[in-house]
């Protein structure tokens, strides 16, 4: 696998400008002779089919929802951030693209980076002209909130809504371009196989979800912005749809899949009730910048909360232990996701977890409603007081909230070079279906502003570039009727015959649910060799069981979601290994990938130095210092590893500290 | 706690459906009520029936995805709360739950608690928008929009698109979908250049797709999900009357 990542030449902060006036452009008459097939339309999607279309493209876009509207960057809720420096204090694009890279434990691509916290600026003047509403002054300007770890106020923010007002911004645009029939969209299709003419991407297999119906779509060039993985996990805080089908395709077709290990695991979730679960509720962050979190000092109180015989008020000052502001006193509440998350873990398996099973800890605004008043809380979270009223029955104006952390955000993705396309010529990757922004972890309220970057200011111009590479005489010439199509379309087929074939006695459901348990379980919050080892045995059985006990009821040529689940859980129980292989692979600790054997200890020179605590993640830049970038080599075979090694040269490797 | 269910089942939209009775015999309170979907039908493909169709996505009331009229009520009984933020402790053991798709003309069935709603889509399509090309806008903060005025707009923009306000409606309208999304648009300077032209082809584009007509019953306000109000309606038919009067004289000379 050839993994050239095609950083442009010069100095960081004129990489992007100059790789502009360098790339291809292709002639606004000429644009319209080719076509663009974009998959998924959350930020990423819709907003690259929008303006593609915009500037003369013909463009399809597909989503598997019953409206584009519906793709879950809707659910986001903290905000975006932006190196607008509206409140003079200090902000910078330099210093956007610092805290990324650091935030991303110095496994990013330091050039993606930069041009992210470039483009980040437009970003917000574009979804202002587009009427996003967004949290204003009382004098009418914008307003800003510090989130996530940021020592400054960059975020942009629409009450707890950001996510959903910033789709809808993209879902009208790309509205407009679908009513002037630029954009055709294609509601209720999922797309199931990539197709490859002569090595490039050239089109797609969809199943129509109401009618069943399969069909081939040939294109220029392909775009995938379908989205992370967190549902490998079962539980998440992702939408029941969410699947890594899409891309667990592209990669089996040859493309490189970077990264899988890299998942975040939100610090403010509200905690798992029982069996029953469906899912898990993220509450935004912000909550963090008022909040304080603590558990109780002793195991015995803690003990007693569980069993409701204590409530949270009859623990004294002096019997909390705050402990994130204890280890972490510049950085406090608001220390990132990944040391948050691992730090109630921590308080939880000393014996110290609330929650009626012991899996939690407080979120508590007492101090904070004393400070500013009920009115002043009430007015910056209260939306999600009620929504968190709505789900647990407590009332967090009156007792603390109890937090867990969950999976939330995946950072890993399909390989892409500067200019996002994957090693698959005219495969582009956008938004959170590609690896290379995040790095190890992803600093909050940077995922809105990575898949608008994507999609607006990115693509448009570096998909001109491959087609323009490509030539007019290429625009339209590979059709539907290419064999290449039939083949890929009968493996759809095929593989849709299997599943309503078996009979087994089990659902997709309750196999999904067994994979979830193996991976939180053993490739969780925490890893240990032994136990990827042992979850890798366990998806293999359990992927074998799966093939010969599945029971998918009904037929194909219907709206048939027992047959659509069940195709989405067949790629997660390959892709589930995947990621434990990467887990497995990476012996060091950085961002959202914690391996137990790799943390800092009493003897080590930063802990005596009082750089860090012990038992934080422990990085080793000399011999991971790379992408892992996973090549298929066939089913039941082990993949293939390939390094994109890592080079820094802005901002200099570091061990993280937010002491 | 143990329940009754009364589910509509159809098979596609041109077979004609029924109540179905089921019985479920365990459910936690502290489930969703989706949840408590999700558990019968598990329940269902064990005995080797086929499941029942619906639609839900983010489970956290903000995709507009889930439309479940639950005992007459969309969305059921809680106010501002969509199906899936319903929880069952809302509900005692031993209770009987209908359950039926959103009812509407313009959101035809697709299978058994399944519609189309791409009829919202259409008006969006329609003027539901401001013209910004990307790449072309100015400074963010060139233009101040006064905090109640933004305000205001935000709680228009708050809509998630879920169709509960047809589904409530005896005349299946769309007027509280329609005037959320044009009295978003419209309060703001931003989408002051298209405002008219926006206003009569979202009522234009609301009609045709067979929407009826609103006559005040207030049915849509009591079940928003999002608590968006009829003045957004109001301000509608202010902005649709003055366009029209402007379009008529702007004709005339």
């Amino acid at each position: 696998m050839e993994l050239n990542s095609n950083i442009p030449e010069g100095p960081m902060a004129q990489k992007w400008s100059t790789h502009k006036t360098k790339i291809k452009l292709v002639n606004p008459a000429n644009r319209r002779k080719y076509h663009v097939i974009v998959v998924g339309s959350g930020l990423a999607g819709a907003s690259a089919a929008a303006s593609l279309a915009e500037m003369g493209y013909q463009v399809s876009c597909f989503c598997y929802q019953d409206s584009p509207r519906r793709a879950h960057s809707i659910a986001a809720q903290g905000g975006i951030n932006a190196a607008k420096n509206y409140q003079n204090d200090g902000d910078s694009v330099h210093r956007l693209f610092y805290d990324t890279v650091k935030g991303g434990d110095f496994r990013s691509r330091e050039a993606n980076v930069h041009r992210l916290a470039e483009v980040s600026v437009n970003i917000i003047d574009q979804m202002v002209a587009q009427g996003v509403p967004f949290a204003r002054e009382y004098g009418g300007l914008l307003d800003n909130r510090s989130f996530g770890g940021a020592q400054v106020s960059r975020t942009f923010y629409a009450r707890g809504q950001t996510g959903q007002q910033l789709l809808l911004g993209a879902y009208q645009q790309l509205s407009k371009q679908i009513g002037l029939g630029a954009v055709k969209m294609y509601n209720r299709h999922e797309m199931l196989e990539l197709v490859l003419v002569n090595g490039h991407a050239k089109g797609i297999i969809t199943r129509n979800l109401v009618t069943g119906k399969i069909e081939r779509w040939a294109g220029d060039t392909v775009v995938l912005a379908t989205g992370g993985y967190g549902n490998v996990f079962f539980l998440s805080t992702n939408a029941q749809g969410c699947n890594v089908t899409a891309a667990y395709r592209a990669y089996k077709k040859g493309a490189g899949f970077a990264n899988p290990c890299y998942t975040q695991i939100h610090p403010t979730c509200i905690p798992v009730h029982g069996e029953q679960q469906s899912k898990l509720t993220l509450m935004s962050e912000s909550l963090r910048n008022d909040g304080r979190i603590w558990a109780p000092k002793s195991k015995e109180a803690a003990a007693k909360l569980r069993k409701g015989e204590l409530k949270a008020s009859d623990i004294a000052e002096e019997d909390r232990d705050y402990y994130l502001e204890r280890k972490y006193p510049s950085f406090g509440n608001l220390a990132p996701r990944d040391i948050s998350s691992r730090a109630a873990k921590e308080a939880c398996d000393e014996g110290r977890g609330v929650a009626s099973t012991g899996l939690g800890v407080f979120l508590d605004f007492r101090d904070a409603i004393k400070r500013l008043g009920k009115d002043v809380i009430a007015e910056r979270y209260g939306n999600l007081f009620d929504m968190y009223q709505c789900i647990t029955g407590d009332n967090p104006y009156e007792t603390p909230m109890m937090i867990y952390p969950a999976v939330h955000y995946t950072m890993g993705g399909l390989w892409v070079d500067y200019n996002l396309e994957s090693n698959i010529p005219g495969l582009f990757v956008a938004g959170e279906a590609n690896f290379s922004d995040h790095g190890a972890n992803r600093l909050g309220a940077s995922a809105l502003m990575q898949g608008l970057a994507d999609g607006y200011f990115v693509l448009p111009y570096t998909l001109g570039n491959y087609l323009g590479e490509e030539g007019i005489a290429s625009a339209g010439k590979i059709k539907s009727d290419h064999p290449a199509f039939d083949a890929a379309e009968k493996a759809v087929r095929d593989r849709i015959d299997k599943f309503l074939s078996i009979k087994g006695d089990e659902s997709p459901r309750s196999f999904h649910q067994r994979l979830g348990k193996i991976m939180w379980d053993k490739c969780g919050m925490a890893r240990e060799k032994s136990e990827l080892q042992q979850a890798i045995k366990d998806i293999q059985a359990l992927r074998k069981e799966f093939w010969s006990r599945v029971r998918v009821l009904g037929e194909g040529t219907e709206l048939n979601q027992e047959l659509e689940r069940a195709g989405r859980v067949a790629d997660f129980l390959e892709f589930g290994e995947l990621l434990c292989r990467d887990a497995l692979m990476r012996e060091e600790s950085c961002g959202g990938h914690f391996r137990v054997e790799h943390q800092s200890m009493s003897e080590d020179e930063d802990v005596k130095s009082g750089l860090v605590s012990e038992g934080e993640a422990k990085r080793d830049d000399e011999h991971f210092a790379f992408a892992g970038v996973w090549e298929y080599q066939g089913d039941d075979v082990e993949p293939k590893l390939n390094k994109e090694l890592l080079t820094y040269e802005v901002v200099h490797m570091a061990t993280r500290s937010y002491k | 706690m143990h329940l009754h269910l009364k589910i509509w089942r159809q098979k596609n939209g041109d077979q004609p459906g029924k109540f179905v009775s089921y019985e479920l015999p365990e459910v936690d309170e502290g489930s969703s009520f989706l949840e408590m979907l999700d558990i019968m039908n598990e329940q269902m493909v064990s005995k080797g029936e086929e499941p029942v169709a619906f639609d839900h996505d983010c489970r956290e009331g903000i995709c507009g995805m889930c439309s479940l009229v639950i005992n007459g009520e969309a969305h059921g009984p809680q106010r501002a709360t969509t199906a899936c933020q319903l929880h069952m402790r809302h509900f005692k053991d031993g209770d009987t739950i209908t359950i039926e798709p959103w009812r509407a003309k313009a959101f035809p069935v697709v299978k058994d608690l399944v519609v189309d709603r791409t009829a919202f889509d259409k008006v969006i399509q329609a003027g539901g928008f401001i013209t910004a090309r990307t790449g072309s806008a100015q400074d963010a903060n060139e233009v101040p929009i006064p905090k109640p005025v933004a305000d205001k707009a935000m709680d228009a923009a708050a809509c998630i698109g879920c169709g509960a306000c047809v589904a409530a409606c005896p005349n299946g309208s769309a007027m509280l979908f329609t005037s959320a999304k044009a009295g978003h648009l419209n309060l703001l300077p931003q989408g002051k250049a298209e405002k008219d032209e926006r206003t009569l082809k979202m009522v234009e584009a609301m009609d045709k797709a067979g929407f009826g007509n609103c006559t005040n019953y207030g049915e849509c306000q009591a079940v928003c999900p999002k608590e968006i109000t009829l003045d957004f309606i109001a301000k509608m038919n202010r902005d649709y009357a003055t366009a029209r009067v402007r379009k008529f004289f702007s004709k005339a000379c």
